[in-house]
Formats: C-alpha cells, sequence, structure tokens
C-alpha cells in the first residue's frame, strides 16, 4: 500500500478521511514499511466497513492487516444497535472465537530438553491434529446443546480442567446469550467428531520458552519467567463454527437487499443487529464462541495429562486464553459517554487495560494478556492490554503477522522435510501429519512478527511483555 | 498467480489469495466447470489419489450460478468432514440454479492422504462463474482454510 493514499499521524497511525459513502474515517496502525507491505485490498475492505450502517468513530485496522473477507483480518469495527448498526458474519469469520490459550508449567527449558522428543511424541499421540482427526468425546444432542450453552465451564463440569481456570479465560469461559436452537443441524453434525481436535492449517500446540522479558513488572504479575516453560494452544471452533460462518454468511448475503443494504462486497454480507437474522446470527454465533472455549479447555486438559506423565510435579496453571474471531457487546467510552457497542474483531485481540472490571482480580491492576502467536519456528509475544487501547481501537489489538507468501508460493520453495530438519537443528521438534502442510506453514511464508508487536506497543494499542521461543509444535 | 492442470478444454487451477487458496475450475460447460472447481478444492488438500469407493449424493440450489458455486463446494466441504471422506470424481447437473451432482471417493486416511489443510468454508472472495471469451465456462472463489 502506498502510504501517500493516507494521512499521516505520527509514525504510527495513518487516517483516511470520510469519501465516498464512509459514515466514518478508516484508521491504521502501522509503521510506514508495515503500511508498504500491506496489500492494497486492506485500503479496500477497511474504507468498506466504514460504509457499513451504525459505525461508530472509526474503521480500524491493526499492524497485521491483510487482505480478508469483507473484512480486512486484523479489522476492528463497532456498530450501535441504536443507530441501525449491523452484525456481520464476515466481521468474524469462518473460525469463529479462533484463539490462543497460553498456560504456564513452571518448568525451566533444562528440564524440557533431555525429554523433549519423547514429549513431543506424547502430544502429538494425544491431541488429534488434522484434517480426518476425530476427538475421543462424543456428544449426545442434550450434551451438544450444553456445551454450545456453557463453553469451558461446561467442560470444567464435565471433568476437563479446574474450576480456577475459569476466571482466566474470556467471558469467565462461558460466553453469555448463546443460542444453541440457532444453531443448524448441519453445524452441530459437523462437530460430532470434533471435540477436543486442533484441526489444520495454521492451528498448533506449542510447548515454548520465555526468551525474553520486556515489562518485567507486567510479566512477573503473569506468572511469566526467563528460562520457564508454556504451552500454548491456538483453534478455534472447529466444524460447527465454520459451518455456522457459512450458513450465515449465505443468509445474510440473500437478506441484505431486504434490509435496505447495498453490500460494496458480498463477503460484507450483514445484518442489522435488532432484526431476526442478526439476533439469530449473535446467538448462533455465541453458541460457537462457546464451542470455542470448550474446545481449547478440552485440548488444555489433555496437556495436562502429557505434562503430568513426564513432570508429576508441574500444574500448567493457565495465564489466561483470548480469542480473536468474535462479535461482542460491549460498554465503551465515546466522546466521553458509556454506549453499549457492537465490537467485531477479525483477526483482533481484545486488549483491556489496567483497572477493567471484566479481569480477574489478579490481573486487573495490570491489564489483560494479549497473546500474539507466531508461525512455526517464529517466536510468540505477550502483550498486556493499556490504559490508552479503549480509545485507540476500543482495546484491541493485533493477533499474529499474516503471511507474506501464498501457500502455493511456500510449497514451491520448500519442502516440510526440509523444514523439519532445518527446526530440529535449531532445537525446535515439529510433528504434523502433512510435510506439504508444514512447507505451507513454513516460518519463512509469515511476515516478522516482531515488526507487527513492536508497532502495535508503539501505537500504545499493547505493550510488549514478553518473548515465547518455541521448543516443540504440534501442527495440524 | 495461477497453476493449471488439464487439458485446454478443461482443467482445474489454483490461484493465490494471502492466508487462503484459490480454486478454479474451467471447461466447456457450466457443469464441467464446477466439476473441475471440485477437483481443485481435493487437490487443495491432498496431492494422492483418492479412489472412488463409495458415492453421495448431492443437490443444492442459489439465485444465481456465482452462490451455486459456492453453495456446490460447501455442500462438499460437509460431506467431507462428516462422513471423513475425500471425493476424486464428479458428476454434476444443473437446471437453471439447482445443482445435483454425485461425488466418488474413499475414507480419508491420514497416512495416505497425508491431508495439507482443512477447508473450513468456501468464500465470496473472487467468486465468479462466467463464459470467457474463448467459450470456456470457468467458475472460482477462493477457499478459507
Amino acid at each position: 500500500m502506498d502510504p501517500a493514499l493516507l494521512q499521516r499521524h505520527g509514525d504510527f497511525e495513518w487516517h483516511i478521511a470520510p469519501i465516498g459513502g464512509m459514515h466514518v474515517p478508516a484508521i491504521i496502525y502501522a509503521d510506514e514499511a508495515l503500511i508498504r507491505d500491506m496489500d492494497d485490498k486492506v485500503y479496500e475492505q477497511v474504507t468498506n466497513v466504514a460504509r457499513l450502517p451504525g459505525i461508530v468513530k472509526a474503521s480500524y485496522a491493526m499492524p497485521d492487516a491483510h487482505w480478508g473477507y469483507g473484512f480486512p483480518i486484523g479489522g476492528v469495527a463497532a456498530f450501535d444497535p441504536d443507530a441501525g448498526g449491523i452484525v456481520s458474519a464476515g466481521g468474524v469469520g469462518f473460525d469463529i472465537s479462533c484463539g490462543v490459550r497460553t498456560m504456564l508449567t513452571g518448568l525451566k527449558r533444562e528440564d524440557i530438553e533431555p525429554k523433549k522428543e519423547e514429549l513431543a511424541e506424547a502430544l502429538y499421540a494425544s491431541v488429534p491434529v488434522g484434517m480426518g482427526s476425530t476427538g475421543q468425546i462424543r456428544l449426545s444432542p442434550d450434551e451438544m446443546d450444553a456445551m454450545l450453552d456453557g463453553g469451558a465451564q461446561w467442560a470444567v463440569e464435565r471433568g476437563y480442567g479446574d474450576a480456577s481456570d475459569l476466571e482466566r479465560v474470556e467471558e469467565r469461559g462461558r460466553m453469555a446469550g448463546a443460542r444453541p436452537d440457532f444453531v443448524s443441524d448441519k453445524a452441530k453434525s459437523r462437530q460430532r467428531d470434533e471435540m477436543g481436535t486442533l484441526g489444520s492449517g495454521n492451528h498448533y500446540l506449542e510447548v515454548q520458552v520465555v526468551a525474553e522479558l520486556f515489562d518485567p513488572q507486567s510479566a512477573a504479575a503473569f506468572g511469566l519467567n526467563e528460562g520457564e516453560v508454556v504451552v500454548s494452544i491456538h483453534c478455534g471452533s472447529r466444524g460447527l463454527g465454520h459451518q455456522i460462518g457459512t450458513e450465515y454468511l449465505r443468509d445474510m448475503a440473500l437478506a441484505a437487499a431486504e434490509h435496505g443494504i447495498t453490500l460494496p462486497d458480498r463477503e460484507l454480507a450483514c445484518a442489522p443487529i435488532a432484526s431476526d437474522i442478526g439476533q439469530r446470527y449473535l446467538g448462533a454465533m455465541r453458541a460457537g464462541i462457546n464451542c470455542a472455549l470448550a474446545n481449547r479447555q478440552i485440548i488444555g486438559h489433555l496437556a495436562r495429562e502429557v505434562f503430568a506423565r513426564f513432570f508429576p510435579q508441574a500444574r500448567l496453571d493457565l495465564l489466561f486464553d483470548v480469542s480473536h474471531n468474535t462479535c461482542k457487546l460491549e460498554e465503551h467510552v465515546v466522546d466521553g459517554q458509556p454506549r453499549r457497542l457492537y465490537v467485531h474483531r477479525k483477526g483482533a485481540t481484545r486488549a483491556y487495560g489496567p483497572g477493567h472490571p471484566d479481569l480477574p482480580a489478579a490481573l486487573r491492576p495490570v491489564g489483560q494478556p494479549v497473546l500474539i502467536g507466531g508461525s512455526m519456528g517464529t517466536s510468540s509475544y505477550v502483550l498486556v492490554g493499556t490504559p490508552e487501547s479503549e480509545a485507540r481501537a476500543f482495546s484491541s489489538a493485533c493477533h499474529g503477522a499474516g503471511r507474506s507468501l501464498s501457500r502455493h508460493a511456500a510449497v514451491k520453495r520448500w519442502r516440510g522435510q526440509q523444514i523439519v530438519e532445518e527446526l530440529a537443528q535449531r532445537g525446535i521438534i515439529v510433528r504434523s501429519p502433512s510435510w506439504r502442510g508444514i512447507a505451507e506453514e513454513a516460518p519463512g511464508a509469515y511476515k516478522d512478527s516482531e515488526a507487527v508487536v513492536n508497532a502495535a506497543d508503539r501505537a500504545a494499542l499493547a505493550r510488549k511483555v514478553a518473548r515465547l521461543d518455541p521448543m516443540v509444535c504440534i501442527k495440524g | 498467480m495461477r497453476s493449471t492442470v488439464g487439458s485446454p478444454a478443461a482443467g482445474w487451477c489454483h490461484f493465490t489469495h494471502g492466508a487462503d487458496i484459490g480454486v478454479c475450475g474451467f471447461g466447456p460447460t457450466r457443469e464441467s466447470a464446477f466439476e473441475q472447481g471440485a477437483t481443485a478444492l481435493m487437490a487443495a488438500i491432498t496431492d494422492e489419489p483418492v479412489a472412488q469407493q463409495e458415492r453421495v449424493r448431492i443437490s443444492c440450489e442459489a439465485p444465481d450460478d456465482e452462490l451455486l458455486f459456492v453453495e456446490w463446494l460447501n455442500a462438499l466441504i460437509f460431506e467431507m468432514a462428516t462422513r471423513h471422506m475425500l471425493f476424486g470424481a464428479f458428476s454434476v447437473t444443473i437446471r437453471g440454479h439447482r445443482l445435483e451432482a454425485e461425488a466418488s471417493g474413499e475414507r480419508i486416511d491420514p497416512a495416505r492422504h497425508r491431508p495439507a489443510v482443512e477447508v473450513k468454508g468456501a468464500t465470496y472472495t473472487a467468486l465468479k462463474v462466467t463464459r470467457q471469451p474463448d467459450g470456456l465456462w470457468l467458475a472460482q472463489c477462493v477457499v478459507d482454510v
């Protein structure tokens, strides 16, 4: 993207003034290098979002913004239900509530190293990954609905993890307002065999070492100590979420005209929040969120069981669990007034600052952990929500780095076995059912997450706390 | 960037899209373009041959050809997910905007098929169903992986 298309407001903030039907400006947070590296579609999509009815303040793009479906990935937009605001299935995406969970082991790198290969094999054997894998859990129709209503709370009640986990999960582990009855039988059948599975593509379970601390005070509050090991899980709502996204995207696209909505892009399919289809989508989407929260709770439990075999003394306490594809009703201050808004974060992470009432007591003085996953073989980061973040972008931050090479180009450049060998030489053990999948996820195929995280920090979206480097990577 | 497989008369291709994969099919009829598009979808998942051991009937409809193509791919994605199958051959009939098809395939064997990705859904991005100047029909869209 040519920076000359944008109005520069400092080194990390770029505006597009309202033109051609935009109700609000578009604001992109990034440094100039990231702007130049962004595809031109981001400009088109962030301005298209600004044209949607009821949008409040601005259409935002995070430092990792790239071409998405209607919304840019890395897009944030809030809508006022009392001003004809909309909800968009494209603004949430197919993988509803995809997110990251990070658990603290209390172990040191040197505890893991002698057992790393065995640990990798055990995790790979215990956590179903990849297309065609199935979970151990089969839910009856009543249990399916209970899971869709209860989320991680349901999972804890069924013996997966501990009640103390729940305060470290967004929404205390249960998204209120879920309507399992608005989730189709097809979506539920697609989930039938997938509870407790990791999925594929860029989903992973990683054993990581805390490699560097940037904010020792916040790190201490989070329980992050240099040289200690954490476990991170990146996955979402699996087939159920994908089917909800598929069905409601279609239904909203077909219904747009009857609601008087002209879609500049069919992918922006949306409906008034107050409409029947808008309410049905919200109910189904919230059920999808619960499915993702339950899924990560189950996988976290599976990881704990494996670690217990090797390190009986390790607890794997949950640091936090964040989601980055959601639409949530939240209260935010706009022009000095509190307003209840539907905030879409498409490939963006909520980043509540210190003092937010939704944070657990132990974290409230510090702010919310923001977990930014790296790609396979690259660093992940932990950030913390800032006091400024609400005003910057409704308390939102980035979620990753985005690809620099297409899957097709990555497979042409690398072989999966080559990647595994190179990473092994760096001390990183990778397990995956597909060589081609590994090649598609090669570290070199992704942008530099450090640059994205630095920009988020400098733009005051969230502050850097720690860098995590991979030791073991289980990939679908 | 596109990579094309097949003959000049009918074939499939993948095209570049940032995070995901563009699939396209082309052929002398709408139906053959849809069949080839399905082949492109399967090729995004696996490079291995898929045996034709089991047949699944699929029907769907939509207000226009483009939405119909997305419905077709999403119906295949649903069948793959719930039957744990991959498909290797397709026979499509389209009357108006209603599609009837038979897809032939086998149960997925992760050790043999080594699926690279799991397709979440077909999207409206780069969605196009059109008859090109050379007379061939083209059907394409991006699929979210």
